[in-house]
C-alpha cells in the first residue's frame, strides 16, 4: 500500500499558492456575511493570477472597513476615515494608475456619512472595484439603522425604520455608473464571478453585497437577514467568467446567453433568467431595480455595465507609468523655463 | 499728445513743496466695472518707469456692483506696505465718495467724476472734477465700452498730473490688452483724452513722479501665482481642490502652468488636476496620492482648512506627507471672505482632535512663496507628514516687486522610501520602527514588488509593524516618537530671518507683516530715536533661534494680524516662564494690510514714548 503523500496545494497561474492572498485572523462575530466576502474577494485575485503586491485595498471606518486587514496581507492597505475612503483611494490611484484597487465599505461608511464621496467616486469613474457590505446597520456602535435600511423593517429592539431606504444601485445608476452589480455574501458562486467581473473592469466596478449582520439585524422583521434574502432573493441571470487568460469555449446559446468582453479582454457570460434584461441598458436597469423593491424582492446579479466608459486617469489623459514614481527631469521644469516665466514677468 | 508737451503749472499748493514719488494713491470704483487693467496699467507704467510700487486690491465678495478700492503706493525708499494715509483719491464711485472724501487727511489731493460736487466738502484738500462722460463720449458710441473706457481716462488724468511717462503707460496698455488691438487702440484713446483733460487742470497738490532705476530686474507677481510656481519647480503630480477665495488663483495659476510645462509632446500629461467636491475630498485625495508616492498638494482658505481637521490629524498619526497651502482670509466662520489675516496660526497648528501637531510655514513675500512651497514638499516627504503653508490674502493676490524667482539649488528630497532591492537587502521593514533615531520610520509604496512591502495604514493605535494595537505602552511610545520626530524638525525648518543685534527692544512678527514691520523699524529710528532688533519666524515649530531672540531682548513686540495674539501664545507654549514675562502684543484685526503707522504708533505708545 502506497504511503499518501500530501497533495501539493493549488496554485494560480503565477504558482502562487491561495495561501499568498491570505490575510489576518477576523475580530469580526463568527458568521458575519463579511468574513464570507473577504474570502471571495482573495479568490478572484487568486485566480485572476493577480501579484497581490499590485493590489492596494482601501475601507473607511466600520466592521466593513475592519476587512481589508483580513485578506491579502501582501497589499499595501489604507483603513482611512468614516466615510471618506473614496476620496483617498483616488488620490493613490491617480498617483500610481497600475494599481488594481479595491475598497470595502458599509452602508453607514457609504450611504450615510460617506455618501457625497461616494456619488463623486462613481461620477469620475475611478478604476476601482467598490465593495458595499450593506447589512442595514451599524454594528461597531452596536446597532442603529443605517440609511439602507428598508421601511418597516425592525431592530431588536422593536425600533421600526421610517425613512425611506437608499438604493446603492439605484442611486449609483442615476450618477452615470459603469458597472453595477448586486449580490448577496451567501451567494458564493455569483458574489465570485461578479467580483472577477468587477476586477477586470476598467471603472467604478460597484458591488453592493448584502450581508447580513449576525448580531443586530438577522432577526425576524429584518429585511438584511440571512433568511429574507434567501426567501426574497431575485437573481437576474446566471453568471459565468472567463479570464483574459483563458481559451473562450463558444458552446453557449446566443438566444439566452449574452456574452460581454470586460475592459481587461475578460469574458462575462450571462444566461438570462429573465426574458429581455439587457444590463446595457440604464433606464430598463433602473425601473427593474424599483419593481423588485416595491415587490419587496432583492434584485441581483449584473445590473448594468458599461465596458468602455472612460475611467478618471483616462479623462485627465495621464502619462501610462506611475505620477508617484516620475523621475525628477519629467517633473521639474528645466532652468530655462523658469528663466523664461520670469522675463514675463518683467 | 505726450506729456513732454504737456505744461503744468505747479501752484505753491497747501505744502507748498513737491513731494516726489512718495505718497498712495486710491482709486475708488465699483466692483465689475472694469477696472483692474486701468489700475494694472498705473502700476506697471510706474514700475516701468523704476520706481518702487505695490498695488492692494481691498475688493467686496460679490461679482458686480459694490465699492471696491486700489491703492498704489509709490515709495523711492522702496517701501512696499500699505500705507496708512491715502494721498490722491480718485473719486469714481458715489456710492462712497463722500465717505472717502472725508476720510482723507489735509493736503491730498481728489481727482472725482465732476457730477460728484465733492469740491464744496473741504477747503484743505486739492479738488480735480473730471467729466468722465464728456470725455469717453468721442472715444467710443458703445455705452458698455464706455462704462470700462472711463477707467483709462483717470490713468490719462493721473499720467498728466503725475508727470508719468506716456510711453510707459503705452507699454503698460500694451502688455494688458497685449493682441487685442482694437481694445488696445480704444484704450488708448481714451488714456490720452484724460492726458489732454490733465493739461487744462490747474495743478495745486505736491506730487508727482520722477524716474528712477529702482525695479530693473525686477519681476511683478501675486503671492499666489508664486506659490503655484513653487509646486511646479517642487514637481508637483496630484492638486485636488475645491475653490474658495483667496486661494483659489493657486490652483487656477498652476493648472495654467502645468498644461504648459508639463505635457508631454504627445500630450499626456504628468500631472492630475481634479476639482473635488469638497475640501474635506480634496485633502483626502492629497493624502492617497502621498500615501502612494505623488507629491500631491491642495490650496485652501480658513474654512476649508476646518473641513480638512480630520484627515490632518490622520495624516499626522498614519504619517502621510501632504502639502496644504492656506491663503488666510479673516474669519471666524465665513468672516470678510476678502479681507485679510493671519488668524488661522493656532487652529492650523494643531489642526484635529487629540495630541496632534503640524509642521507650519510662514513666507513673507513673493519669493517665498515660491521656495518655501517647494521646500514644503521636501519636508512633507522627509518628515512624513501634513505640511502648511500660511500666507493670506495680502500675499496671495496683490501684486509685489520681486526679484526673479531663483531656480531650486537642491535635488528633490522624496525622503525615507524603501524600494525592492532595499527590501531584498534587508529582508524586511518595520514601519514605524525609529531606525535611525530621528523619529522618521521608512516607508514603502503600494505596487512595490516585494512580498515584505506591504503594510496597513490606519488612523487606528498602532505597533511598529503598523499592526493594530490597543496597548497603552505601544500608543505611549508611538506618542513619543512623534513627538521626537516633531522636536527633529525645528532645525530643519527655514530658519528666522534676524535684523539688526544688540538693541534692547525686540519685534517678533511673520509672514505678510514683514514689509510693515521694515518700515516701522525705520520710523522708530527716525521718529523717536528708539533700536529695535527684528526677527522674522518663518516656520513652527520654532528654531532655537528664536528663543535667543527672546533671550537676549528686554522687551519683545510681537506683531500679528490677528485679535487674540495668536503667535504670542505660540511663543509662550515654546518658552519658559521668564522669557515669556518679556513679550508684548500688537495685534491687528482690520482685515487690512498691516501698516507700519499703526506698528509704531502702537509701539510708541507701549513703550510710553
Amino acid at each position: 500500500m502506497a504511503t499518501p503523500t500530501a497533495a501539493a496545494p493549488r496554485t494560480n497561474r503565477l504558482g502562487l499558492a491561495i495561501l499568498d492572498y491570505k490575510g489576518g485572523k477576523t475580530t469580526l462575530c463568527a458568521g458575519c456575511g463579511h468574513n464570507a466576502i473577504s474570502e471571495r474577494i482573495l479568490e478572484a485575485y487568486f485566480d485572476l493570477g493577480i501579484p497581490p503586491e499590485r493590489v492596494a485595498k482601501f475601507s473607511g471606518i466600520g466592521c466593513s472597513s475592519k476587512t481589508p486587514a483580513y485578506f491579502m496581507s501582501r497589499s499595501h492597505s489604507f483603513n482611512a476615515v468614516h466615510g471618506r475612503m473614496p476620496s483617498v483611494a483616488t488620490g493613490a490611484l491617480l498617483a500610481n494608475r497600475t494599481l488594481h484597487g479595491v475598497g470595502v465599505s458599509g452602508d453607514g461608511d457609504t450611504a450615510s456619512i460617506g455618501i457625497g464621496q461616494f456619488v463623486n467616486l462613481i461620477r469620475r469613474n475611478v478604476a476601482m472595484v467598490y465593495v458595499v457590505e450593506n447589512n442595514g446597520v451599524y454594528g461597531l456602535t452596536k446597532g442603529q439603522f443605517s440609511a439602507t435600511a428598508d421601511p418597516g423593517s425592525t431592530l431588536k429592539g422593536g425600533d421600526v425604520a421610517d425613512l425611506p431606504a437608499i438604493d446603492i444601485c439605484a442611486l449609483a445608476l442615476q450618477l452615470g455608473a459603469s458597472f453595477v452589480g448586486r449580490s448577496f455574501s451567501g451567494d458564493k458562486k455569483q458574489l465570485s464571478v461578479l467580483l472577477k467581473a468587477a476586477v477586470a473592469h476598467g471603472g467604478t466596478a460597484l458591488l453592493d453585497v448584502i450581508s447580513p449582520c449576525v448580531t443586530f439585524n438577522d432577526h425576524e422583521g429584518s429585511t438584511k437577514s440571512f433568511s429574507f434574502v434567501k426567501e426574497h432573493g431575485e437573481p437576474l441571470q446566471e453568471l459565468s467568467f472567463v479570464p483574459a487568460f483563458e481559451e473562450i469555449d463558444v458552446d453557449y446559446d446566443p438566444g439566452t446567453t449574452q456574452e460581454v468582453t470586460l475592459h481587461d479582454g475578460s469574458h462575462l457570460r450571462l444566461k438570462k433568467l429573465e426574458a429581455g434584461y439587457d444590463p446595457s441598458d440604464r433606464v430598463r436597469a433602473m425601473s427593474r431595480l424599483m419593481e423588485s423593491a416595491r415587490g419587496g424582492e432583492v434584485l441581483t446579479g449584473m445590473l448594468f455595465l458599461d465596458p468602455a466608459a472612460p475611467d478618471l486617469a483616462t479623462r485627465l489623459g495621464l502619462v501610462a507609468a506611475p505620477l508617484a514614481t516620475l523621475p525628477p527631469e519629467q517633473v521639474r521644469p528645466s532652468r530655462a523655463v523658469l528663466d523664461a516665466i520670469n522675463a514675463s514677468l518683467r | 499728445m505726450t506729456t513732454e508737451q504737456l505744461e503744468v503749472t505747479h501752484r505753491a499748493g497747501p505744502a507748498s513743496r513737491t513731494v516726489v514719488n512718495d505718497f498712495a494713491i486710491q482709486v475708488a470704483t465699483v466692483n465689475g466695472s472694469g477696472s483692474q487693467s486701468a489700475n494694472t496699467v498705473l502700476l506697471r507704467a510706474l514700475f516701468q518707469m523704476g520706481i518702487p510700487v505695490s498695488g492692494k486690491n481691498l475688493f467686496p465678495s460679490n461679482i458686480a456692483g459694490l465699492p471696491t478700492w486700489y491703492t498704489i503706493r509709490v515709495s523711492r525708499d522702496g517701501w512696499v506696505a500699505r500705507k496708512k494715509e491715502v494721498d490722491l483719491l480718485v473719486a469714481m464711485n458715489g456710492e462712497t465718495a463722500r465717505d472717502d472724501v472725508t476720510q482723507l487727511r489735509p493736503g491730498a489731493a481728489v481727482i472725482f467724476d465732476a457730477p460728484l460736487a465733492l469740491e464744496a466738502m473741504r477747503t484743505d484738500l486739492a479738488f480735480y472734477p473730471v467729466p468722465f462722460d464728456e470725455l469717453v463720449a468721442p472715444v467710443s458710441s458703445d455705452a458698455r465700452l464706455r462704462k470700462l473706457l472711463r477707467n483709462m481716462v483717470y490713468v490719462g488724468v493721473l499720467a498728466g498730473l503725475l508727470e508719468i511717462e506716456i510711453a510707459e503707460v503705452e507699454r503698460a496698455l500694451a502688455r494688458v490688452f497685449g493682441a487685442k488691438q482694437k481694445a488696445l487702440e480704444l484704450n488708448l484713446r481714451a488714456v490720452r483724452a484724460g492726458l489732454g483733460h490733465a493739461a487744462t487742470i490747474e495743478k495745486h497738490d505736491p506730487f508727482r513722479v520722477a524716474p528712477m532705476d529702482a525695479t530693473r530686474g525686477k519681476i511683478i507677481i501675486d503671492g499666489n501665482a508664486a506659490t503655484a510656481l513653487g509646486a511646479l519647480f517642487a514637481g508637483v503630480t496630484v492638486v485636488p481642490w475645491y475653490p474658495i477665495t483667496p486661494s483659489t488663483s493657486v490652483v487656477e495659476a498652476l493648472q495654467g502652468y502645468l498644461e504648459q510645462h508639463r505635457r508631454t509632446p504627445d500630450g499626456q500629461a504628468s500631472f492630475a488636476v481634479v476639482q473635488a467636491e469638497d475640501e474635506l475630498a480634496a485633502i483626502g485625495m492629497v493624502i492617497g496620492a502621498s500615501w502612494a508616492g505623488a507629491r500631491a498638494m491642495t490650496a485652501t482658505s480658513g474654512p476649508g482648512i476646518s473641513l480638512m481637521s480630520e484627515f490632518a490629524g490622520l495624516g499626522y498619526f498614519a504619517e502621510v506627507p501632504a502639502v496644504i497651502v492656506d491663503v488666510q482670509r479673516i474669519g471666524p466662520s465665513t468672516g470678510l471672505p476678502t479681507r485679510t489675516s493671519q488668524g488661522d496660526l493656532l487652529s492650523t497648528a494643531f489642526l484635529s482632535h487629540g495630541d496632534t501637531e503640524h509642521l507650519l510655514l510662514f513666507p513673507g513675500s513673493v519669493e517665498e512663496c515660491f521656495t518655501l512651497t517647494g521646500q514644503a514638499f521636501d519636508l512633507a516627504e522627509r518628515f512624513q507628514t501634513p505640511v502648511f503653508i500660511l500666507t493670506d490674502l495680502d500675499l496671495g493676490m496683490n501684486n509685489w516687486m520681486a526679484e526673479p524667482l531663483p531656480y531650486p539649488e537642491t535635488p528633490l528630497d522624496r525622503g525615507k522610501v524603501l524600494s525592492k532591492a532595499d527590501l531584498d537587502r534587508l529582508g524586511g521593514f518595520a514601519r514605524y520602527k525609529d531606525v535611525d533615531g530621528d523619529g522618521i520610520g521608512w516607508r514603502t509604496l503600494p505596487g512595490t514588488d516585494h512580498q515584505k512591502a506591504a503594510y496597513f495604514t490606519r488612523g487606528t493605535g498602532h505597533d511598529e509593524q503598523a499592526g493594530y494595537s490597543e496597548r497603552s505602552d505601544v500608543f505611549e511610545k508611538n506618542m513619543e516618537r512623534l513627538r521626537r520626530k516633531f522636536e527633529g524638525a525645528r532645525a530643519a525648518l527655514p530658519q528666522p530671518v534676524v535684523t539688526g543685534a544688540g538693541a534692547r527692544v525686540g519685534l517678533l512678527a511673520h509672514g505678510s507683516s514683514d514689509p510693515a514691520l521694515r518700515e516701522a523699524l525705520v520710523q522708530l529710528k527716525q521718529e523717536a530715536g528708539l533700536d529695535a532688533d527684528y526677527l522674522r519666524v518663518r516656520a513652527w515649530p520654532f528654531a532655537a533661534a528664536v528663543r535667543d531672540f527672546v533671550a537676549a531682548h528686554q522687551r519683545v513686540y510681537v506683531v500679528e494680524q490677528d485679535r487674540d495674539a495668536q503667535l504670542l501664545a505660540l511663543l509662550k507654549l515654546d518658552l519658559e516662564p521668564s522669557l515669556t514675562a518679556r513679550l508684548r502684543s500688537v495685534a491687528h484685526v482690520t482685515g487690512l494690510p498691516l501698516d507700519a503707522r499703526s506698528v509704531t504708533d502702537e509701539l510708541l505708545a507701549q513703550e510710553g514714548r
